[in-house]
């Protein structure tokens, strides 16, 4: 009976074990984007993106706070939280999505892995379904994921007025970077 | 020892379908790390204002570090009444200005000089923003601003300022603002302006209390409000309180601010107590400021 006990005991706590494995997190991903115009170029960092991702199923979830984003000109934070973003009606900007071949990874195993990851990108309220490249690399326990597209400011409904259709680009390149850490209940 | 081990073993149970729970849905659960993150952090509320000044008078904004901001006005003679009319071609055949500078030294300290040409008037002064509105952790409902003013008049007359000090007029000023909702901001400004020579025969100390406000119609332009109300105790006679109304029109990195005002004064120490000039009798001016910001420091940083 103690045995059988014990067995169970120890098999729930291998469960539990993986079930806390297969989910990584971070708080402080880095989410660049970069705007060439003629005129001038724009870059912005927001050092606070939050994402989760669930290796077993292969899913991302990331929080985008539009107000963190930092510009070398102050003007230029305002104008985009104001004027184009309209962060205070659309404070986040969002995605979530699945990595399309999971099968290829071994989340386990130290590695470099190439993945393509589809799903809904949702910024300035406009949702939009998006497959983009990216890498994965498993090292020591932590995972990174990093990955460059580009969205066309168009898409997701962002008027530039004609007056700075040469200082704003028409797509922007974005650049995603995160490290993630196994996710531990607070 | 069977009844702990059970217990035990039900424990580890419920820990495991609650972590199961958990990773079925991870957007549940960036909900509740952000949500956790809010409270944790302290975001404070931007452009509660276009620009530094609402129309005569500051306005609870800053400019941001490392940001220099011209600023060029013009205030026209009266539409109506004696100096107006179709004959001064509606006060625009006559026209006094203030050229000024403001620079943040810091997010929350700006300083800035500038000079009228009304009283050929020297005005310096400093913005220091002592709260700041903000939610999260450290939320606080109001922005509030110190901003002492010194303006020196450099006008020649022997016979009045006989000594440097009666050039010398002083304004102390709170401002506490509050961005309301997106489009509303409201603000109030107590006030004293000390003179130390006035000519007007008005008291040395004039208390005034200021509101204003602006709403925005559009992303890029607003209509502001504001009014300067003397205390009757501490009037400067003749005088009327200094009443405006105008637009902000923002355009990149100008900002065009036309308005009504019935002040021609442009530093405290003018428009508060000496507006001569009264609504009821139509002798209201047209009036712009322009603003312009020029990035001069490297790189902004949120915080000081």
């Amino acid at each position: 009976m103690k045995k059988i006990t014990a067995a169970i005991f120890i098999a729930f706590l291998i469960i539990s074990i993986n079930a806390i494995a297969q989910t990584f997190f971070t708080r402080n991903g880095r989410i660049t984007f970069f705007s060439k115009a003629p005129i001038e170029n724009i870059e912005a960092n927001n050092n606070e993106v939050t994402s989760i991702l669930d290796t077993q199923k292969g899913e991302f979830v990331f929080a985008v706070l539009i107000k963190s984003f930092k510009f070398q000109k102050a003007l230029m934070e305002e104008h985009f939280n104001e004027n184009y973003m309209e962060s205070n009606t659309f404070p986040k900007a969002n995605f979530k999505g699945t990595i399309t071949d999971l099968s290829k990874i071994n989340f386990s195993k130290e590695g470099y892995y190439p993945v393509t990851v589809k799903g809904d990108l949702t910024i300035h309220g406009v949702t939009k379904t998006i497959e983009v490249p990216g890498t994965i690399t498993v090292s020591q326990g932590k995972i990174n994921a990093h990955s460059e597209f580009s969205v066309k400011v168009k898409d997701y409904n962002i008027k530039i007025p004609a007056i700075v259709i040469n200082n704003i680009a028409e797509t922007l390149d974005i650049t995603v970077d995160c490290k993630y850490e196994p996710y531990k209940k607070n | 020892m069977k009844k702990k081990l059970i217990s035990i073993v039900i424990s580890v149970f419920i820990t495991t379908v609650s972590f199961a729970q958990d990773t079925t849905d991870i957007s549940k659960l960036l909900e509740a790390q952000l949500k956790a993150e809010d409270q944790n952090k302290t975001r404070y509320i931007t452009a509660t204002f276009k620009t530094t000044r609402l129309i005569n008078g500051h306005s609870v904004e800053n400019t941001a570090k490392g940001v220099l901001d011209l600023k060029i006005d013009h205030r026209f003679d009266p539409i109506g009444g004696s100096s107006g009319g179709a004959y001064n071609f509606f006060g625009l055949d006559h026209a006094t200005m203030r050229l000024g500078f403001d620079y943040g030294l810091t997010n929350r300290l700006m300083i800035g000089i500038g000079r009228s040409a009304e009283g050929k008037i020297f005005d310096g002064f400093f913005k220091l923003k002592i709260l700041r509105q903000a939610t999260g952790k450290n939320a606080m409902p109001v922005t509030v601003s110190y901003v002492p003013t010194i303006a020196v008049i450099s006008f020649r007359n022997a016979a009045i300022y006989s000594n440097f000090s009666r050039r010398l007029n002083f304004t102390n000023q709170l401002i506490i603002g509050r961005k309301f909702t997106e489009g509303l901001s409201l603000q109030t400004m107590p006030t004293i302006v000390h003179r130390n020579y006035p000519v007007d025969n008005g008291p040395q100390n004039v208390f005034a209390i200021g509101v204003g406000g602006r709403q925005k119609l559009s992303k890029r332009t607003s209509f502001n409000v504001e009014y300067y109300y003397q205390l009757p105790a501490y009037k400067v006679p003749g005088t009327y309180n200094s009443f405006s109304v105008g637009f902000d029109i923002e355009t990149g990195s100008h900002v065009f601010q036309v308005h009504l005002t019935n002040s021609t004064g442009m530093t405290e120490s003018s428009f508060i107590p000496q507006t001569i000039h009264s609504w009821g009798k139509g002798e209201f001016s047209l009036g712009f400021n322009i603003s312009r910001v020029f990035t001069i420091g490297k790189k902004h940083n949120k915080t000081w």
